[in-house]
This record gives C-alpha cells, structure tokens and sequence, in this order.
C-alpha cells in the first residue's frame, strides 16, 4: 500500500508513456518530459512478483494510469463481479492517479474475447453503458474515465453520433473521458467522415486525458482505405495536428504515448513524448 | 538409516544448502525468466488486419492438423513410451520400459 | 438472438458470413470490416498461446504450433479477462490429439510452462530463514514445519521433464536421458527457476505443504519410496528457496 505521499491528484497534463517492462531500467535513467505511466490493469491482477515490485518502484517516481482493458462495459453480459473485485484490489493498493476503460465489450456469456468490440450507438446500448460505469464508480469508489473506441464498421441500428452517446453518458454517470485522438482518425477515415467534425461535436470539457499512437493501413473490399489500430508505430503527424486543435480548446492535459507491438527501444519512444511536449507547448 | 546417521545427514544437509544458497539479484530489473515475463499479457492494440489465421476457413479442425518435423522433437530422440502408468516410481522401471 | 450473440458467433468460426446489420461508408456492407474483429480475436489468443508456452513451441517447432493453436483457441477461448491465466486447459487439449500421440512428454511439457507462468505471478513472501534453522540441534530441525513459498511449484512427471526443459532451454545441454524426473520451480525473488527433484521429494514437500513436519513427512514418504533421501531433498529445496516464512504468507 501506498501512503498518502506518494498519491497523487490527478495525472499532471504532461506527457506520459504506456509502460512496457523492457524500459523499466532506461525509462527511469532517461524519461526525458515522461511525468506518467499508464499500464494495462489486467497484467498487475497476478498475486505477487516482478510486476507488482515494478509498479510499486515506478510509482515512487511517476503519477500512475490504470487502463483497464478486459472489463467488457459496453457487453450484454452482466459485468464480471470477480473482475471488478480484482480492478478494486488492484486500485486500493497501487492508487493511481486516474483509472480508465473502453467503449466497447469483450465478455460474452463465461468467454473473454480479447478485443475491443464495437457497439451500436441505441438508447438500449446507452442505458446498458450508463449502467455498467455507474456500478464501476460504485464499486471503485472513483470517477472512471471512458475512451472512444477505433471503428472498423458501423452500425445499421445506430441512432445516434459516437459524439451524441459519449456525451449522453457524460450527463447520466458523471464519468469523464478519455480522448484517443489516433482513434478519432482511424475511425473518421474508416467511415468516411471528418476527424476535425467529431471534434467539433465531442464533449471536449469532459476530457481527462488524452492518447497518442500509431496505425497500420490496410484497405476494405471496395478498395477503401481501412486503417488499423496497431499501436505499432509512430504517430503519423495528422493525429499530432488532431491533438493539437484539441487542446486548443481543452487547455493543457495529460497525452499518452502508444506503442503496445514491434515496441521501440527507449530513446524512440522518449522521441515520441518529448512530441507530445511540443503539442502541450503549443 | 539410524536415527545418529540420519541426523547428521540432516544437519550436514543443512549446511550444504545455506552455503550453496545464492543471494537473488535484488533489482526489480533484472530479467532471467525464461520469457515468462511477457507471457500472457493483456493488451488494446489491433491486430494485423484483414489478412491473417483468423480468416482461414482452412485446417482449423483437429483432424486436418499434422505434426511437421521442424522443432527439437526429433532431435531429443526420446522413446516413444507407451502409457505412462508404468512408469510410476523408481527410475529402474522406466529402464525396463526402454527398448535394449 | 442478441446482438452480441450473432456479432460473437462468427468471430471464431471464419465459415460463417458476416453477420447483418454491418455496414461500411455510404451504407455500403461491412463485409470483410468485420474480418479485422476475427484476426483481432484469433490473432491475439494466438500470440498470447505462443508466448504463454514457450517450450512446447520449441519442441513442436514454431510452424507445427502455430497451425496447431488455432484449433485451440476456437475451441477454448479464454474464461477469464485476465490473459496471464489463459491456457489452463491446454495440456489436457494436447493429449486428445492423435497426430501428438508419439510425444507422450509434450502435455508435461504444457504443464511446465503454466507452472513457470504461475510462479512468476504467484504472491510474495518473506524467505525462510535458513541462517537461523542452521544453527538448530539437527532433531528439533527434524520437528520443524517448513511453509512451502506461494511461488513453489511441482510437477511429476513420468518423462525426464527438468532433462527437457534443459536440451531446449540451456545451451549445449545434453539430450534427456530414458528416466521420470520431477520438478521443483522456485522463485528466490522474481525469477522462478526449475529444478530437478529427487525420488520421493514431490512426496515429503505434498506433506510438508499439508503442515508436516520435516520428521512425519520424511516417514510417510519413505512408505511409497523406499529411497527417499532426505538430505539430498534437503540440499535442493531450502538451497533454492522452497520454502518462506509464515509472516510473509
């Protein structure tokens, strides 16, 4: 357990990195602007060992993010009460800064999936969502923060805007958000709609944190391009301009560097966030 | 074995184990685990695409599988032993399974 | 049938058509959009099978596995969101395939490399204190109850299993011999180490594991095997770190 010292408010509105346990040596020797981390929850709920010793020495240095990622809030199926129990036992003893999940579900009935799912914008889907962050907030006893999914397809029976349904979550759970603006690109482009009007229409006030990363191209059977959320990369510098109109209005905030495969060594991921320093200069 | 003989082995045992007792390396860095350490990580980036097994309507029922002869199973030459059950215990029983 | 239901079905089974009600730009048909779900899916259980049981890949060779995991993972997809547990079942899967039949070791092997993954994520705790037990009289030593590491596992196997895991592990080790060996994974810190186990040794650390002492578990075991041998089991459990102190269970 952390004492209250080393907690922290919020995460600072700095640039911050996805922890890889390669870099745990040169991340600390070299951050370079990285005040931050931000690790996936599912790969601290293990009882012991080098990744809880990891967590607790990077947390004596750096505001922490938890993500989580396998907690399905937009699934039909009821939420994982053991998975819940896990995210709280991992959020009473690592006290991080910010905990945040997806738009999306990857539980169906007893099965994990191991995808980010997308789902259809419906008043049915939205009371479900709403319903799944406020019982998350209960049992965490936190605001969560919720980020816009990567689209692949769309859906017939939406009824609303991704933009509409977030900021209708917003009004009835109190969750604030998290702004993937490589997801806003992959998206707009894999729709055919404009990433600068999802902003637009995005309910920027709300935004906590932002997020960064690189993409794969890849093209649909029309010939389309279908871009592809590979986090295997650099940031391609449309989605640094996406950012940077973004924070022109929401102020300074915190932007997380993704990169999750074909990981870079450390002074190729410090480049990114000492980018993302720029952005925030900006 | 005595019960004077047991002890001493014991005790001698003992001594053995903490002299060959190494002090683990106390650094949360240092990796020497076998690739344990990125197995079975959870994560949100995609995949790779629109190609891939994943949409191969081909050879994904067990019976269309086979066992090509590239990794070290050749190379162990271990006998092919029947049942286990056999072999239970002492390592003369399992000499007794092999093959002269 | 639910949305999810029919947007699930196909997922992992590439023979079905993608489901209704996707659609790309302009109300065009989703078509193969819905393909980056499945490789998505399939893909990432793949990996996380590739990565999660290293020494069966190695012995199977890297093209065998991959064609065999996705037989596994449409059959077996996790149960858990947490990945690091993925794969419990993958051993006894092993077995049910003919074409493995001739490799009788390799479920073990399976067994192996869960229990490497089990250690390395298995609770901490303080280390036994051997300085202090080394200065005992060798029969209030023999009373002693010594708490078995969270992190400390065993494996029995009727192969040469620790023999194994070395030729495909360690360079230049020698090809396994014809024998049964067990195994003792610890974990003096972070990094779980195999080692091999004396006859009976599985044995007396099961006893000492249900709250034995070192004397009651050592005469249990020698009623299944007669040679046990205490101090070579001594050697190689408290001088690789089996056991833990009480306080820090």
């Amino acid at each position: 357990m952390l004492d209250d010292e080393r907690r922290f408010d919020g995460l600072p509105a700095r640039p911050g990195v996805g922890y890889k346990p390669q870099h745990f040596s040169a991340l600390q020797a070299d951050p370079g602007p990285v005040a931050w981390i931000e690790v996936h929850a599912e790969n601290y709920m293990g009882d012991g060992g080098r990744p809880h010793a990891q967590l607790r020495a990077l947390s004596e240095r750096f505001a922490l993010s938890i993500h989580g990622v396998g907690l399905s809030i937009g699934g039909e199926t009821p939420l994982d009460r053991d998975h819940l129990a896990r995210l709280k036992t991992l959020c009473d003893w690592a006290q991080p800064a910010s905990f945040s999940e997806h738009l999306a579900w990857s539980t169906h009935g007893a099965e994990y999936l191991n995808d980010l799912l997308p789902l259809p914008y419906t008043d049915a889907t939205l009371a479900r969502v709403a319903s799944h962050i406020a019982q998350v907030q209960d049992v965490l006893g936190r605001q969560m923060l919720l980020e816009n999914p990567s689209s692949y397809l769309a859906f017939a029976d939406s009824t609303m805007s991704e933009t509409e349904f977030l900021a209708a979550l917003v009004d009835r759970t109190g969750c604030g958000l998290l702004l993937d603006v490589n997801n806003v690109f992959v998206s707009a482009t894999n729709l055919d709609l404009s990433a600068q009007a999802y902003l637009d229409a995005y309910p920027l006030a709300h935004v906590q944190e932002f997020h960064v990363g690189g993409h794969d191209e890849d093209h649909d059977d029309t010939g389309a391009p279908l871009l592809i959320d590979s986090h295997g990369k650099h940031v391609i510098d449309p989605v640094w301009t996406l950012l940077e109109h973004a924070l022109a209005t929401t102020g300074p905030k915190p932007v997380l560097v993704e990169w999750d495969n074909h990981v870079p060594d450390w002074p190729t991921l410090r480049a990114q966030a000492q980018r993302a320093a720029k952005a925030l200069a900006t | 074995m005595s019960i004077t003989l047991k002890t001493f082995a014991v005790a001698s045992a003992v001594a053995t184990a903490f002299a060959a007792q190494t002090s683990p390396a106390n650094a949360a860095t240092k990796e020497k685990c076998f690739g344990v350490a990125l197995a079975g990580e959870n994560g949100c980036a995609a995949g790779p695409g629109t190609t891939c097994a994943g949409t191969s309507v081909t050879d994904y029922q067990g019976n269309a599988w086979t066992l090509v002869d590239a990794g070290t199973c050749e190379s162990m030459d271990l006998p092919e032993m029947a049942d286990g059950s056999e072999r239970k215990g002492s390592l003369e029983a399992v000499d007794r399974d092999l093959p002269a | 049938m639910s949305d999810q239901t029919t947007f699930r079905q196909g997922l992992l089974d590439p023979s079905r058509a993608t489901p209704d009600g996707l659609k790309g730009p302009a109300n065009a048909p989703a078509g193969k959009r819905y393909d980056v779900y499945r490789n998505n899916v399939t893909h990432s259980l793949i990996a996380a099978l590739q990565t999660a049981f290293p020494l069966v890949r190695k012995i199977l060779g890297g093209q065998s596995f991959d064609s065999l995991a996705p037989i596994y993972v449409r059959a077996h997809p996790p149960k858990s969101p947490v990945m690091m547990q993925y794969g419990i079942d993958f051993p006894a899967f092993l077995e049910t395939l003919p074409q493995l039949s001739k490799l009788g070791y390799l479920p073990d092997c399976a067994r192996f490399d869960l229990a490497l993954r089990g250690s390395y994520h298995a609770a901490d705790a303080a280390p036994f204190d051997l300085a202090a037990f080394q200065t005992l009289p060798p029969d209030e030593m023999m009373a002693q109850r010594l708490p078995v590491a969270p992190a400390t596992r065993i494996l029995r196997s009727h192969w040469p299993l620790y023999d194994i895991w070395r030729f495909n592990t360690v360079a230049d080790a020698p090809k396994p011999r014809p024998v049964a060996q067990d195994v003792m994974i610890t974990r003096p810190q972070f990094d779980p180490e195999p080692h091999l186990l004396p006859p009976g040794a599985a044995d007396w650390l099961d006893r000492l594991a249900q709250g034995d002492s070192v004397q009651a578990a050592h005469d249990a075991t020698l009623t299944t095997t007669p040679e046990f041998d205490l101090a070579a089991t001594l050697v190689v459990t408290l001088g690789k770190s089996a056991f833990c102190t009480d306080e820090g269970r």
